[in-house]
């Protein structure tokens, strides 16, 4: 639904070439003349060529009154000014200026009917009061239409420019609507209009509807009624309406003051989930082996250019209409580039550091430095663009002016599945066994038999792939570009400092918290300083618990 | 003290002491006489570019001992040792900000250019006292120190040690990157304190300011390794030593780990903002991106490069890598990142002790020493 009017002249042209079939398959040599008998719509429409826009008014009234959907586009047409009589036969036809001339198209049947000179043909002329009655006329077909979101987009329409002669319109409206979101769109217009009045009890029925609404429009044209004039006299007279508004505009107000912390939760969730997807990798490999890895920003920005690579692989390859499931297909793609670039990582620097972290993390620094190099020499320093697929496009409408794209209520739920097969596999698996042997005492693993290099490369390759899959989910919702895993590596460092180190649920716990309290500050302090804020908490933060929320307890913490 | 402690410092020989008054007394005096002295045309003569050049290794000289002084020596990676050099320079930029006065572009004698720019109507009251170069540079001392005991008191109470450390330090520098990016915050924004015109009436854009600046600094890196190297020799030094290599046992010994670390830190931040006020006149420009966690990463390998736990490597070692990188940038800017990143590897990998102890080991004959150890034979 980007484009109400596109969709609303699609629907049209389909009619059209409908109609179009129908009509050569009955009788393919009928003439405009034999139309005009048979077609009541066809015969309204010849009216217009008369002079008198008193007949012209009769005439579109008439057209209106068959409420055939060919109506709508010769209205526009109309309109518009793109309504022509042809001199040759005086037909009626709706030509697009092209070059020197208009292509015409027969309003009757859809089809095009060849291009004339600008002379051949005479625009058929409409005044103010034409133009007024067919924007009505429209608005009344739209409000009948078969389609709900067409029916939704006029009612909108119609009551973004409230005037009392709409009323009887939206009313009758109201009476044949069926879908209830609709037919609040039609009470609310029907409200706002009834909201000028004179009479008292209508007002006060009016504000009653509206005080369900979450505009902030509606909010306005209620406060609205507390101004006064020169006089000192409020704009409403009756004290009961005033208290009626005042409690509605309460109501609109601590709905709107829920709705915000409703988004404000909401995009803190999903600020945490993409956090989380950042950090996991992370706490795995800090937990495990208790080096800090700083070019896992740089695993991430891979896993974002093989979603990249693989899109472009789709877009040659394989049909257009697998195109969207690349997406699916970059995940095990990006979880192994990354993983292997991990364990080379692992096997040929950070193996030989053991024992000294802080070195570690300078090593670390260094590769971070030359993948970012590397891939801004193979795929250049501009950002990469990655499309999202047809499946993750578009936006939830929350009301009140709030909405959510559907790329991050994926997000949301793809990480909660992210961490929870980590979760599994780290609790069930073999693998997982010697992995938690080892965070908590590397020399006993060691000497139960617990291969620790092995366990370690691999670790290292678990969470470097996870940061692979991050990149895949980020390369939906931001640039990919070389500095990608830049803008992640401070935040996520913050989350398992935070959470605590080689706890998943210091890190579960951690990312959301980080998230929602950041949206929460947002408002406060703008986004920039409710960052630097966050940061001055967290540094408060491990004065009270400097292992972080969910601290390894015992000897392995102080190893 | 004896020959094994010294080594054990990293401290320098006799002969040492005379190749560092040689070096300096060649920086301190012959370059300046190159540069004005002999005729432009003469393959001897230095140019003023080159001094300029020089001035800047020489703040970054002093920003690598004040890290050294605290990694090499204490044990403590600081990944925000760039807020402190920023704070500096920032603190020095306001002091030549305000006496750029009414020579500016919309020539407001009170306000710099940005403030009117942002429509603000007066000063500021972090800004008062700037245009006095003593407030100025008590508040290059002040600032960054006061801030490092701050951060220090509350990161040493609470025994953050190691990579810990390292990150939350890096947080630090991250969130005041972003604060000094808003413009609201008075500093300048993202285009940061500029266009300064002369300090302490002298023209920064004349030849004697600068190698003024230049012997200056000279002068200045003389008197911060004084200090370092007595910091590190002293009873202390050998408190922090033992605090570097093992923590718990110098804790159970009954010294206060706390205090010998907050107080090394906070000086170490003194000498990082006196870099940083050094460095701004004679750069001409503070901005935000001084405070970005990747320039404080790279003062971390200034150090490695020339040798941890080395006052003197540290010197040779922002030298080093500060010359690869004007030579790089200038003759294949791609390659630069390439080799930035190798040093870090191969470093760390390669050369513990850095160029210093390369040096060192060649001529004991000892190479195998410092060459990368496998796990099992660590000691750590």
């Amino acid at each position: 639904m980007k484009n109400p009017m596109r969709l609303f002249h699609n629907v049209s042209l389909i009619a059209s070439v409908a109609l179009l079939l129908g009509f050569f398959t009955v009788a393919t040599s009928w003439s405009a003349g034999a139309q005009t008998v048979d077609d009541p719509f066809a015969a309204a429409l010849q009216t217009l060529n008369e002079k008198s826009f008193k007949k012209k008014a009769a005439a579109i009234e008439a057209m209106a009154e068959i409420g055939d959907p060919r109506a709508t586009a010769a209205l526009e047409a109309l309109a518009a000014g793109h309504l022509f009589s042809r001199k040759s036969d005086n037909a009626i036809v709706i030509g697009s200026g092209i070059e020197n001339g208009y292509a015409l198209t027969d309003p009757v049947s859809g089809a095009g009917v060849g291009d004339v000179g600008k002379r051949d043909v005479k625009k058929i002329t409409v005044n103010n009061r034409l133009r007024g009655q067919i924007r009505g006329i429209l608005g009344r077909l739209a409000l009948s239409s078969e389609d709900a979101a067409q029916r939704l987009t006029a009612a909108q329409n119609i009551i973004k420019s409230p005037s009392p002669g709409s009323l009887d319109l939206l009313r009758d409206a109201r009476d044949r609507e069926t879908v209830g979101k609709v037919r609040d769109v039609l009470e609310t217009g029907i409200a706002i209009i009834e909201l000028e009045s004179d009479d008292t009890r209508l007002r006060l029925a009016a504000i009653q509807t509206l005080s369900g609404s979450t505009d902030r429009e509606v909010k306005a044209l209620l406060e609205q009624m507390f101004v006064t004039d020169d006089a000192g006299d409020f704009v409403e007279a009756d004290a009961d309406v005033r208290a009626a508004a005042q409690a509605a505009i309460d109501d609109i107000n601590g709905r709107l003051s829920l709705l915000a912390v409703a988004e404000n939760l909401l995009f803190g969730i999903s600020l945490g989930s993409v956090l989380l997807l950042a950090a996991i990798g992370l706490a795995v490999t800090f937990g495990v082996m208790g080096v800090i890895n700083m070019a896992h920003g740089e695993m991430i920005m891979l896993g974002a250019y093989t979603t990249f690579l693989v899109q472009e692989i789709f877009r040659t390859v394989a049909p257009p209409e697998a195109f969207g499931l690349y997406v699916v297909a970059a995940i095990p793609a990006a979880f192994l580039v990354a993983g292997a670039f991990g364990v080379l990582i692992e096997r040929g620097c950070i193996r030989f550091l053991y024992g000294r972290p802080l070195e570690t993390l300078l090593a670390t620094w260094g590769i971070s430095l030359i993948l970012q190099q590397l891939v801004r020499t193979l795929f250049g320093a501009n950002n990469r663009e990655v499309a999202n697929p047809q499946w993750l496009s578009g936006a939830l409408e929350l009301g009140g002016g709030v909405s959510i794209t559907f790329s991050r209520i994926y997000i949301i739920f793809f990480c909660l599945a992210v961490v929870a097969l980590l979760a599994a596999f780290i609790r069930y698996s073999r693998f997982g066994l010697n992995m938690r042997a080892v965070t908590q005492n590397r020399a006993m693993a060691s000497s139960m038999g617990i291969k620790t290099g092995q366990v370690d490369a691999l670790t290292f390759a678990l969470g470097s792939g996870i940061a692979g899959i991050a990149g895949v989910a980020l390369s939906q919702i931001s640039n990919v570009s070389p500095n990608l895993g830049q803008n992640f590596i401070v935040d996520s460092f913050m989350v398992v400092v935070f959470g605590g180190v080689g706890s998943l649920w210091g890190t579960i716990v951690g990312a959301f918290g980080l998230g929602i309290v950041n949206k929460f500050l947002e408002p406060f302090s703008g986004a920039i300083l409710g960052k630097v804020v966050v940061l001055i908490i967290i540094i408060l933060f491990i004065q009270k618990r400097p292992r972080g929320l969910f601290a390894l307890k015992g000897r392995a913490a102080e190893a | 003290m004896g020959p094994i402690t010294s080594r054990l410092m990293g401290l320098e020989s006799r002969r040492g002491w005379m190749l560092m008054l040689a070096l300096g007394l060649i920086m301190l005096v012959l370059v300046p006489i190159l540069n004005l002295l002999v005729p432009a045309d003469s393959i001897f003569h230095v140019r003023t570019f080159w001094i300029s050049i020089l001035g800047k290794y020489l703040c970054f000289a002093i920003l690598a001992l004040a890290l050294d002084l605290i990694w090499g020596y204490a044990g403590i990676l600081s990944l925000g040792h760039g807020a402190f050099f920023g704070l500096g320079g920032y603190a020095m930029g306001m002091y030549m900000m305000r006496q750029i006065g009414d020579r500016s572009v919309y020539g407001n004698p009170d306000l710099p250019d940005f403030m009117v720019f942002l429509n603000w109507q007066e000063l500021p009251w972090y800004w008062f006292g700037f245009d006095q170069f003593w407030f100025a540079a008590l508040m290059v001392v002040l600032v960054p120190g006061l801030l490092a005991f701050v951060f220090g008191w509350l990161a040493f109470r609470s025994r953050i040690t190691g990579v810990y450390f390292s990150i939350i330090s890096q947080a630090l520098v991250f969130a005041i990157m972003l604060a000094f990016f808003r413009n609201e915050m008075g500093f300048g924004g993202n285009n940061g304190l500029t266009d300064f015109k002369d300090i302490l009436g002298f023209d920064l854009a004349s030849r004697n300011t600068k190698v003024g600046l230049y012997a200056v600094s000279v002068i200045a890196l003389a008197l911060v390794y004084l200090i370092c190297r007595g910091v590190v020799s002293s009873k202390l030094g050998r408190v922090l030593i033992a605090v570097r290599d093992a923590e718990s046992r110098v804790r159970f010994l009954g010294y206060s780990v706390t205090n010998a670390k907050l107080f090394v830190f906070t000086l170490s931040a003194v000498l990082a903002g006196i870099a940083g006020a050094l460095f701004v006149p004679q750069v001409g420009i503070i901005n935000p991106g001084e405070f970005s966690p990747a320039k404080s990463i790279e003062i971390a390998i200034w150090v490695a490069v020339g040798g941890r736990g080395s006052l003197f490597g540290a010197i040779v070692g922002a030298f080093a890598v500060n010359g690869a990188r004007t030579y790089f940038t200038g003759a294949a800017p791609e390659i630069w990142l390439f080799f930035l990143g190798g040093l870090f590897v191969l470093v760390t990998l390669f050369m513990p002790k850095g160029i210093v102890g390369l040096v060192q080991a060649l001529r004991e004959g000892k190479l195998a020493d410092i060459l990368p150890k496998r796990r099992g034979q660590l000691d750590g």
